[in-house]
């Protein structure tokens, strides 16, 4: 007879599952599923590789895209305003060929932005390891993955070995009670865990969200939620992959199919914290304390209810922080966030550029105008939602407000040292890092969801989204 | 592989920030070349310099003080190298000539990125940050010691210990390629994925 196992977490499974060989007492050889790529840092990884005259273990397995300094206006190319972008572009690709590697190029209709074609395309699965040169790649937890940012070197050891040395992380998870209400989004929540716990607290844990309003979340919203799984200093972040996982799934192009895809869901339906599983921590959150949020300071634990006031420092912070934090933001303590005039307006990014993203922004649009002084910028995460978009006539609406409407990337998400916001502009943004200097030299961007994005476009000072003042 | 650390004494500077990015450790506009090299100039180049883009010394920045200048070791607060994966962070840092990073905490990829690069992320309790800014203030040398073998950081008559796992004081105590270590279970891998493909078929293309 089977001695009965003790009930262990989602990532217990998954770390046993994928574990190689123990290295030490806290360390793992875990074997890597999937290893994604961008030009920023993917170039420099295999270029690394190949001068240290090592090979890709399983090349099929490794995926590549240009989402980072590709340019996103119209009849884009290789050359790019950012100025020496056409190298990192060139490199990727030249690598890419001779590392039989597939590469999502520009022009390609799944191209786009990393973490929105993983997957889009069906090349993130549920319960695989999967790493990429990029923090946000915590994002693909919402997939039910144990999938990780790393540096390039980590990346290079991915690539040559098929495994990484992973420190295991401790366990944490958050519940959240009862549902979002209605304009309050998955970022709002992210937002809302930042302000109350800091940028921190999650340090050396892999977060599980669960609950009633993670199991309500759709797919994309579950992306966003963990998304920001690296602004908490998380390890990462998963959601249990549930029928609406497999659901997302089912068709996509690289996923299984046939008698594979059967083994999949039958292995997939396994995959869940154990009823009585012990987490490290846990925390449970009640989603009717969430509200609409936006950044006021440089770090996202320096959010606010949209309603609320730029606050005081918080316990424990040195004042170096607080104070530099008010006077790059041009902002006092105690000054309302809803109300403050803005410069400009931009929807994209990892966290916030999918298909319902696009329709919430829309829905805020729909026969409204973007105030005069606002230059409004959407991009699509990628090619295909761009696609998506346009045969449902977002891109219509989008433009008639006065919106730009882009090829999909990075874009202006991050400045690279080409396209910028204008200098002190501050910047409302579906975006997930407000950090100093970030959307251009000297912009002050607060961080927001789409629709809080779309409503402070049209009412041109930072505004409540529709719906969201209607029921409040 | 980056030189083994055993014990190096130099300049402490403070930087006594939470959440020092990588944006900030390393501009994304700095990052111009598909390479490891050349970044040491971009290194806090928001900070270091009074206008973007400009060469110019801001003296207000803490690296350009006579007191600091030459600094070898970084004293932060919380949360030390969040944001972007950007290895390029640790590659300016070791290039400018840094050694050690003392932080209450590091982000993750970050810590990671240190230890593959020959940099100690030395994680230290709040107060002792505080006795070490303290010292690093009024002491007439701003020079301490970090020990790796003892795993202690020495401030005049202050010795202060610190943890490290035994996987990241293993790699930087030796200068350790963690490629060429791994490589050597070679043979354990391939059993592995080859079992492994067969419970999980889907997982291999």
């Amino acid at each position: 007879m089977m001695p009965k196992m003790m009930p262990r977490t989602l990532f217990e499974k998954l770390w046993s599952q994928h574990l190689v060989r123990e290295l030490d007492a806290r360390t793992g050889l875990l074997v890597i599923d999937r290893v994604l790529l961008h030009e920023r840092t993917g170039g420099v990884a295999l270029r690394a590789l190949r001068e240290a005259g090592r090979r890709i273990v399983s090349p099929r397995q490794v995926f590549a895209t240009m989402d980072h300094v590709v340019d996103t206006l119209p009849g884009r190319t290789d050359r790019t305003i950012m100025p020496t972008g056409t190298d990192f572009i060139r490199a990727l690709r030249e690598e890419a060929q001779a590392n039989d590697i597939w590469l999502f190029d520009i022009g390609d209709a799944g191209q786009g932005i990393v973490h929105v074609i993983s997957p889009e395309q069906g090349i993130v699965l549920p319960g695989m390891t999967l790493i990429c040169p990029d923090s946000h790649t915590c994002t693909q937890g919402g997939m039910g993955a144990l999938a990780w940012g790393i540096g390039s070197s980590e990346a290079e050891h991915a690539l040559a070995t098929g495994t990484l040395r992973v420190k295991k992380p401790a366990t944490m998870r958050i519940a959240v009670r009862g549902r979002l209400s209605t304009g309050v989004t998955a970022k709002d929540l992210a937002l809302h865990i930042l302000q109350r716990f800091g940028s921190s607290f999650a340090t050396g844990h892999v977060i599980e969200f669960a609950g009633e309003a993670i199991d309500a979340m759709e797919i994309e919203a579950r992306l966003t939620l963990c998304n920001l799984a690296t602004e908490m200093a998380a390890f990462t972040a998963i959601i249990a992959p549930d029928a609406k996982t497999i659901d997302y799934v089912r068709g996509r192009r690289f996923a299984p199919i046939g008698d594979r895809w059967e083994r999949a869901v039958a292995d997939w339906e396994q995959l869940a914290s154990d009823p009585g599983a012990v987490f490290d921590r846990e925390f449970t959150l009640d989603a009717a304390d969430v509200a609409p949020m936006v950044s006021w300071g440089t770090n996202p634990q320096q959010s606010a209810r949209i309603d609320g006031v730029v606050p005081a420092a918080r316990e424990g912070e040195p004042a170096t922080t607080h104070g530099r934090s008010l006077e790059y933001m041009a902002l006092d303590e105690g000054a309302a966030l809803a109300g403050l005039s803005i410069d400009a307006a931009f929807i994209g990014s990892c966290t916030n550029s999918r298909l319902s993203d696009l329709r919430r922004a829309a829905d805020q649009l729909r026969g409204r105008k973007v105030a005069e002084h606002v230059r409004a910028i959407c991009v699509p995460g990628s090619s295909s939602v761009k696609m998506q978009a346009e045969a449902e006539g977002l891109d219509q609406v989008f433009r008639d407000a006065g919106f730009e409407w882009r090829e999909s990337g990075c874009s202006m998400c991050f400045f690279a040292g080409g396209e910028s916001m204008p200098a002190g502009a501050r910047v409302i943004s579906s975006t997930n890092r407000n950090f100093e200097s970030r959307q251009g030299p000297g912009t002050r961007t607060h961080i927001a969801s789409p629709e809080v994005v779309a409503a402070s476009a049209v009412a041109g000072r930072i505004a409540a989204p529709v719906a969201a003042l209607g029921e409040a | 592989m980056p030189a083994p650390f055993t014990s190096e004494t130099g300049v402490l500077a403070p930087l006594l920030r939470d959440n020092v990015d990588t944006d900030a450790i390393i501009p994304s506009r700095e990052m111009r070349s598909v390479g490891k090299d050349g970044l040491a100039e971009g290194l806090f180049a928001g900070w270091r310099y009074t206008a973007i883009g400009g060469r110019d010394l801001d003296p207000a920045f803490v690296l350009n003080t006579p007191r600091y200048a030459g600094a070898r070791f970084l004293l932060s607060g919380l949360n030390f190298g969040c944001g972007s994966s950007r290895e390029h962070a640790a590659w300016a840092l070791a290039e400018y000539g840094i050694r050690a990073v003392l932080a209450r905490s590091f982000n993750p990829i970050f810590f990671g990125n240190c230890v593959r690069n020959g940099i100690v992320p030395v994680e230290l309790p709040g107060s002792t940050i505080d006795v070490l800014a303290a010292y690093v203030e009024s002491a007439s040398d701003p020079a301490i010691t970090v020990d790796l073998t003892a795993c202690a950081v020495i401030a005049g008559e202050g010795v202060h210990t610190f943890s490290l796992d035994a996987e990241a004081h293993e790699m930087l105590l030796h200068g350790l390629d963690p490629v060429a270590l791994t490589l050597r279970f070679g043979a354990e891998i391939d059993a592995f994925r080859a079992s492994d493909r067969k419970l999980r078929p889907w997982a291999y293309l």
